[in-house]
Formats: structure tokens, C-alpha cells, sequence
């Protein structure tokens, strides 16, 4: 797949207001392990003027359940969300994989359910953080930071599902100081798959070591991806072998450099 | 290695994954498969397009199947081919049996074909002293090293030249070692042309039969599958029912994705499209023509809304080239008939989720084959499905052995999942008890596999949900 390395900033007909509030949706993982990155992209929309909301009873995407065949279970949790953001706002989604699953799988999760209605009508509302900065809000990017060279990893939803990636490149493109080297595997998956890791541990680690080994290829000193599950997939695999290379979530990566961190 | 009764997936996933030359070999073949479907096609938009339209034109075919399969006999029949119907791979056995039995044939020269291995064929007929001659230069190159295919398009695509140039000089007499690929292709011609010239009988696959017409239409590359549909007497094509379409319009469409996908060629060096045997007059071509369709488990795909779209397939084999898990295991791991991305789907259906249920398990749902597929497959969909009906909490399964996994320990794990995920009480205190002690938890189960090449996740001492409201990001 070839991604334009230009986002011409085209609000849609349907985009939301950047005076409308916008919902916030933390993701399980963002909650317990990446509240810096968490923080970092809501302090990037509120810094667009936005205001932001985080309604504090919301949990899980669902996914987890969803993909290794309990869909009631999943059900339940994906209904609770529903009903948590339960305003007309846009939610904002920190993870190309949370997103997919709420934009794209919650209609056939409900389909045939008295929720199904309310399920689309969720849906249309959901966006992938990086897309909502860069084509909604056209959010113009000082960099602060010293020079550095960084490299990129897509995840696997956020590129197929969502179809994002442009927008989180274009974000990082802003940053004059730093260069973006590409994978040369871009686009293959780096084996996290959630409960797909832990069902069958030797090729997902087959899949990580190889994704490991292009990172290093690559020189790069920082790995920034949009999706907190790829993320401590590679970054607990590159500290476990002994590989020095940080790695920060989108968000983060942005608040830091915009903010001279 | 392919062997389906003593199957155990993760002993072949570790062999496989420890195999360095294996692993060299399936990189450098998939590079070259994909970059080429990818040089065939640069208009990606196009691709959309024509992907949307072979899509149309199977479900279109999938909505009348019995109709199609109806009107193919006819007109098979009237174009003198006989037409054989096989409920299961021992029926459809049976029917290449008698037929080699009824012509005295103690050999058959066979073309590539998937559903002559899911058949078992050249076992069944080995078993009934007939020898069963692969014709197809990586079929032959297997044949001799007695494997099974490992892809279903290049089914010795995990040998490299090396190890072909072994095989040659170990298993073909009197042949000098050589790695010069010409004259390997020409070892393998030479023992062929006699076989092909003294076969009664041929046997080939098929992959589009036109219901309008009665013609069986196959593509190929070397030219070994236009020997066997001609130069012996009979010529017995086998074929799944899905492989039926509605018109001879449905072909120029579905050939462009086949060939592009497959192999990245505009077209195959050879289409054949066969509408009957020798007629009176016609110098050449055999005097028999044998159509057997084959249904087994097809007919009980098709009822399911859902499943039915496993017989879009057109066997092209990208979903294998572009999948990250086929590219590290290779075929055999699979240990069945279909690998990949497509076998994971097909396997479990045909076979039922007990014997081959844990094909399930081995994708990460990354999408890359569902983004490939020419038909638009929605393999991932259908792969978390058949994860559904292994545990079947619903009793609604469809699959043979649905709930073949269905266990108290891994329920009550996803309830008190959902439970937690439904309390905020319970969540936060979950998610501050793992602040507290998750460096500490100890590494068994999930967490031990996870830690086997992996740090420990490092949880939060303070959660997002408190930051946001230590911050001042309100509910409103
Ligand atoms: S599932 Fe799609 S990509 Fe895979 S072999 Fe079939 S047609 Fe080709």
C-alpha cells in the first residue's frame, strides 16, 4: 500500500465543529500502562481549544473478548461504552485498533440486538486520535526538540481498518527537527494480535524479533507508533533483548516535542 | 510433515520456526509473489474495482448454486463430458478408480490439482496399485521427496535450487548433480514426455467450470497440464462445486484476478478451455472426458450466510504470500490439505473444529489477507468466527464440533473480565491493585508465555482515569 505522504486538511461534511465538545476514550491499556501518552492526547486537543470530556465509567473497547470467541462478554462491555458516550460529542480514540473495533465491528457485534441502532449511531461518531488531529482539527505543529532521527510503526488496524496512517505521518511530519526513517516491513504486523501473543507465544515472537531487527536497521533512536498494544508488544521485546531504542506512543511523542520535553 | 492424523500444531510451529533455511527460503519466495502481483496491478483503485466485481460475479454464482451445477451438467453432457457427482473425497476416489479400472490403466498422469489432494488421491490409488505421476514441476519435485504441496499455487516453494539439484541426482537414476536450473527443467521434461506418452489416462483440476457452456477452463504454465487434458485417452477433471460460474462473460473479470494474484502475469502461458472430448474428424484430443464434482462440506458452507463466502475462493494462493504467519511456518506446519490464511478457514469446515479447530488460533487478525484477497474474502471475520463457534457459548455453532473448547477456567476468565470492565468500582480497583503489585505478579500462564521473549508490562502507579480527574478532565 502506498500511503500520500501529503494530507491536504479537508474537513467532511459530517466532521464535528472544533467548538463542539469532544468525548475521550482512554483505552484499557492507555489506562493501566501509557497514562502518560493518555494525558499527553488530551492535552494536545485541549490545546486546540477544545474541550475535552472523560467520562469516567468507561473501561475496554471490548476487543479483547471479541477476538478470542466470547462475544457476550464483549457485548456487555462494548454496550457499557455505548451507553457512557452517550452524547451526540465525537469520541476520540488514542489507538487505530480500539477505533477499528468501535467503528467498524460494533454494528456486526449488535447486529440483531435491540442496541443495533445505537451501536451505528456510535459509530459514525468514532475517530482515531491522529486522524481527528490532522484532517478535523488541521492542528499546525511547533517542533522545540533537538534533532532526531525516528522511525514509525503502523498497526495493523490503524492501517487496514481505520486507514490513518497518512494523518499520524503528516502529524510527525510537521516536526522540523525530526527525520523519519521508514521499516522496510512497514506494513507487516509485529505479532501482538492481543490474545493471539499469549495462543501462540513462538510465532508471535518470531513476528517481534523480525520486527525488532528491522527496527534497528533503520538507526533509528526512537520507535513512535499510534497504538499502545503494538507498542509494549515491540518495546517489552527490545528491552528484553537489550536493544536501546525508546519507544513513545504518537501523542506523547508530540506533546514532548512541542512542548521542548 | 502434512501428516493429519498425528497433527499437533505447535510441535510443527516450533520445527518450522527453527528451520533457517526454510524460513530463507519462504522470505525470498513471498518477496518475489508479492512484489510481482504488486508490479501486475499499480492501479489500486483499479484493483478495488476489479476486486468488487470478482466478488460480485462468485456470490452471484453462490446464490444459484444448485441451479449453475444443474445447468453445467447439461451442458457438459451434451458436449460429451461425463459428469460424476461425489458427496465425499472416498466417493470421488472411487469414481477415478473405475474409470482407470474400466481402461486397464495401471498409471495417470495428473496436472496440479488442490482438490486431487484434498481427495487424497495419489494415496488412495497407490493403495490400489495405480501410480499416480505428478506432472506439474514442483508437484514432481515433491512427488519424488515424498511430501505434500506446502502452497497451494507453488507447491515446492519452500525447496530452494540446492536442495531441487539433490532431490534430482538422489531420486531420478543416472542423473548428474546440477544446479543449472535449464537442465533441471530438462530432467524432469525427459522423464515426463515418456509418461505423458504412455498414460491412458490424465487427470487435471479445474478452476472455472462455465454452467452457459460446458466448458472446463484451466490455466497453467508449463504445459504439462495441456499434455494431460490431451494426450492420454481419457481425460478426468476434478473439481470442488464452487468452482462453477454462471457465464463465459464471468471469465475475462475472474481470470485477471486469478493470474495477477497467483503469480503477478497478466495471463498464464497456457488457458485451456475444454468444451468435450475428440469429436468425429478431430485428429487429436482424448476420446473420454470425466467431470467429477466433489462437494464434501461445501453444500453445508453455503447454508450459512456467513461461511458461504469461504467458496468465493478462487485458490490463487496470495492470502498465503501475503500472510505474516505462513511466511515463518510454510505450508507443512498447517499439516493439512490448505494452508495459510484460506486454510484456516476452509480446514476447520471441512474437517470440523475438534481436528483442526486450533488453525483458528494462529492469526493475529493483522487483515493483511482479507486486504489481498481478489474475491474480498473476509478471512479475519470468518477466523474470529470460527473462534466463536470453538467455545459456542451461545449454542448456536454451525461448524462440526462447535464448543469443542468450551472450558469453566477460560468462561469465568472473560466473565470476570466483562465484570470488571462493566464496574467502574471494580475497574478502578483493578486497575490500582495492578499499579501496585503488577511488577511483583508471578510470571505463569499468559504472562509466562509472554515473558518469554517479552519485559513484563509496566502498569501505572497512577491510572489515566485518575489523571484525567487530578487534571481536571471532567465528566460533564
Ligand atoms: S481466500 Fe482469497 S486470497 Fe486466499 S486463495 Fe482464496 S481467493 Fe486467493
Amino acid at each position: 500500500m502506498t500511503l500520500s505522504p501529503k494530507v491536504t486538511p479537508m474537513k467532511r461534511r459530517n466532521d464535528p465543529d472544533r467548538s463542539e465538545p469532544v468525548y475521550f476514550f482512554g483505552t484499557c491499556l492507555m489506562d493501566a500502562v501509557y497514562p502518560d501518552a493518555g494525558m499527553a492526547a488530551i492535552r494536545l486537543l485541549r490545546s486546540q481549544g477544545v474541550k475535552v470530556i472523560f467520562p469516567p465509567d468507561q473501561s475496554c473497547c471490548g476487543q479483547p473478548a471479541y477476538n478470542s470467541g466470547f462475544s457476550r462478554e464483549a457485548r456487555a462491555v462494548a454496550r457499557k461504552q455505548i451507553r457512557v458516550f452517550s452524547k451526540p460529542y465525537p469520541v476520540i480514540v488514542p489507538s487505530g485498533s480500539c477505533a477499528g473495533m468501535m467503528k467498524h465491528h460494533y454494528p456486526a457485534l449488535f447486529a440483531g440486538t435491540p442496541d443495533e441502532a445505537d451501536a451505528r449511531r456510535f459509530s459514525e461518531r468514532v475517530y482515531e486520535w491522529s486522524e481527528f488531529m490532522a484532517r478535523v482539527l488541521a492542528v499546525k505543529l511547533v517542533d522545540q526538540g533537538e534533532p532526531l532521527t525516528i522511525t514509525w510503526h503502523s498497526s495493523c488496524h490503524a492501517l487496514r481498518e481505520m486507514d490513518v496512517i497518512r494523518y499520524s505521518k503528516a502529524l510527525l511530519r510537521q516536526l522540523k527537527n525530526v527525520t523519519l526513517v521508514e521499516l522496510e516491513r512497514e506494513t507487516e504486523c509485529c505479532g501482538f494480535g492481543g490474545t493471539f501473543a499469549v495462543k501462540q507465544p513462538a510465532i508471535s515472537a518470531a513476528m517481534v524479533k523480525d520486527k525488532i531487527d528491522d527496527i534497528r536497521r533503520s538507526g533509528a533512536t526512537t520507535l513512535v507508533a499510534g497504538d499502545c498494544g503494538c507498542l509494549m508488544n515491540i518495546t517489552g521485546a527490545m528491552e528484553h533483548a537489550g536493544v536501546a531504542i525508546a519507544g513513545k506512543h504518537l501523542a506523547e511523542f508530540l506533546w514532548e516535542r512541542t512542548n521542548g520535553k | 510433515m502434512g501428516n493429519e492424523s498425528t497433527f499437533d500444531f505447535e510441535h510443527n510451529i516450533a520445527d518450522a520456526l527453527d528451520d533457517g533455511q526454510l524460513r530463507k527460503n519462504l522470505r525470498k519466495a513471498m518477496d518475489i509473489l508479492v512484489d510481482k502481483r504488486r508490479a501486475v496491478f499499480p492501479d489500486i483503485a483499479y484493483l478495488d474495482q476489479l476486486r468488487s466485481a470478482g466478488n460480485a460475479i462468485k456470490r452471484r454464482a453462490l446464490k444459484q448454486l444448485p441451479r449453475l451445477l444443474e445447468q453445467l451438467e447439461t451442458n457438459c453432457i451434451k458436449n460429451g463430458i461425463q459428469v460424476h457427482w461425489a458427496e465425499d473425497t472416498t466417493e470421488a476416489n472411487n469414481i477415478v478408480l473405475e474409470i482407470l479400472r474400466r481402461h486397464d490403466s495401471r498409471d495417470i498422469v495428473k496436472g496440479k490439482s488442490m482438490v486431487s489432494e484434498e481427495m487424497h488421491l495419489n494415496h488412495f490409488l497407490e493403495e490400489n496399485d495405480i501410480e499416480a505421476i505428478e506432472t506439474d514441476l514442483g508437484e514432481f519435485i515433491i512427488q519424488l521427496n515424498h511430501e505434500t504441496p506446502s502452497h497451494i499455487i507453488v507447491p515446492a516453494i519452500h525447496k530452494n535450487k540446492d536442495e531441487v539439484a539433490a532431490i534430482f541426482h538422489d531420486k531420478i537414476p543416472d542423473t548428474p548433480y546440477t544446479e543449472d536450473v535449464e537442465e533441471l527443467t530438462a530432467i524432469a521434461r525427459r522423464v515426463l514426455r515418456k509418461r505423458f506418452a504412455a498414460a491412458k489416462v490424465g487427470l487435471s483440476g479445474v478452476n472455472f467450470a462455465i454452467a452457459e457452456t460446458g466448458t472446463l477452463l484451466l490455466v497453467e504454465n508449463e504445459g504439462n497440464g495441456r499434455m494431460c487434458t490431451t494426450a492420454p485417452d481419457v481425460h478426468v477433471a476434478v473439481m470442488g462445486l464452487e468452482k462453477v460460474i454462471e457465464k463465459l462473460s464471468d471469465v475475462p473479470p475472474l481470470l485477471r484476478l486469478l493470474t495477477g494474484s497467483a503469480t503477478g502475469q497478466i495471463i498464464t502461458t497456457y488457458v485451456n478451455m475444454i468444451t468435450s472430448p475428440r469429436r468425429a474428424g478431430e485428429k487429436d484430443g482424448p476420446k473420454e472426458v470425466h467431470l467429477v464434482i466433489l462437494d464434501n462440506g461445501r453444500s453445508r458452507m453455503l447454508a450459512d450466510p456467513e461461511f458461504r463466502q469461504t467458496l468465493l475462493c478462487i485458490r490463487c494462493g496470495t492470502c498465503l504470500n501475503h500472510c505474516p504467519v505462513y511466511v515463518r511456518i510454510g505450508g507443512h506446519a498447517y499439516g493439512h490439505v490448505y494452508p495459510g490464511p484460506i486454510g484456516k478457514i476452509l480446514t476447520p469446515q471441512m474437517e470440523g473444529l475438534e481436528r483442526a479447530g486450533v488453525l483458528a488460533t494462529a492469526s493475529s487478525l493483522c487483515g493483511a489477507c482479507g486486504e489481498v484477497c481478489p474475491v474480498k474474502i473476509p478471512i479475519p471475520d470468518l477466523i474470529r468466527r470460527l473462534r466463536h463457534e470453538s467455545y459456542d457459548q451461545d449454542g448456536s455453532a454451525v461448524v462440526a464440533g462447535g464448543g469443542y473448547k468450551k472450558n469453566l477456567a477460560e468462561t469465568l476468565v472473560w466473565k470476570g473480565w466483562e465484570l470488571v470492565n462493566r464496574s467502574p468500582v471494580f475497574n478502578e480497583m483493578g486497575t490500582r491493585l495492578a499499579g501496585k503489585i503488577g511488577k511483583r505478579l508471578p510470571k505463569v500462564g499468559p504472562l509466562k508465555k509472554w515473558t518469554r521473549v517479552r519485559t513484563s508490562p509496566k502498569v501505572a502507579r497512577t491510572s489515566l482515569h485518575e489523571r484525567a480527574r487530578n487534571e481536571g478532565v471532567k465528566d460533564e
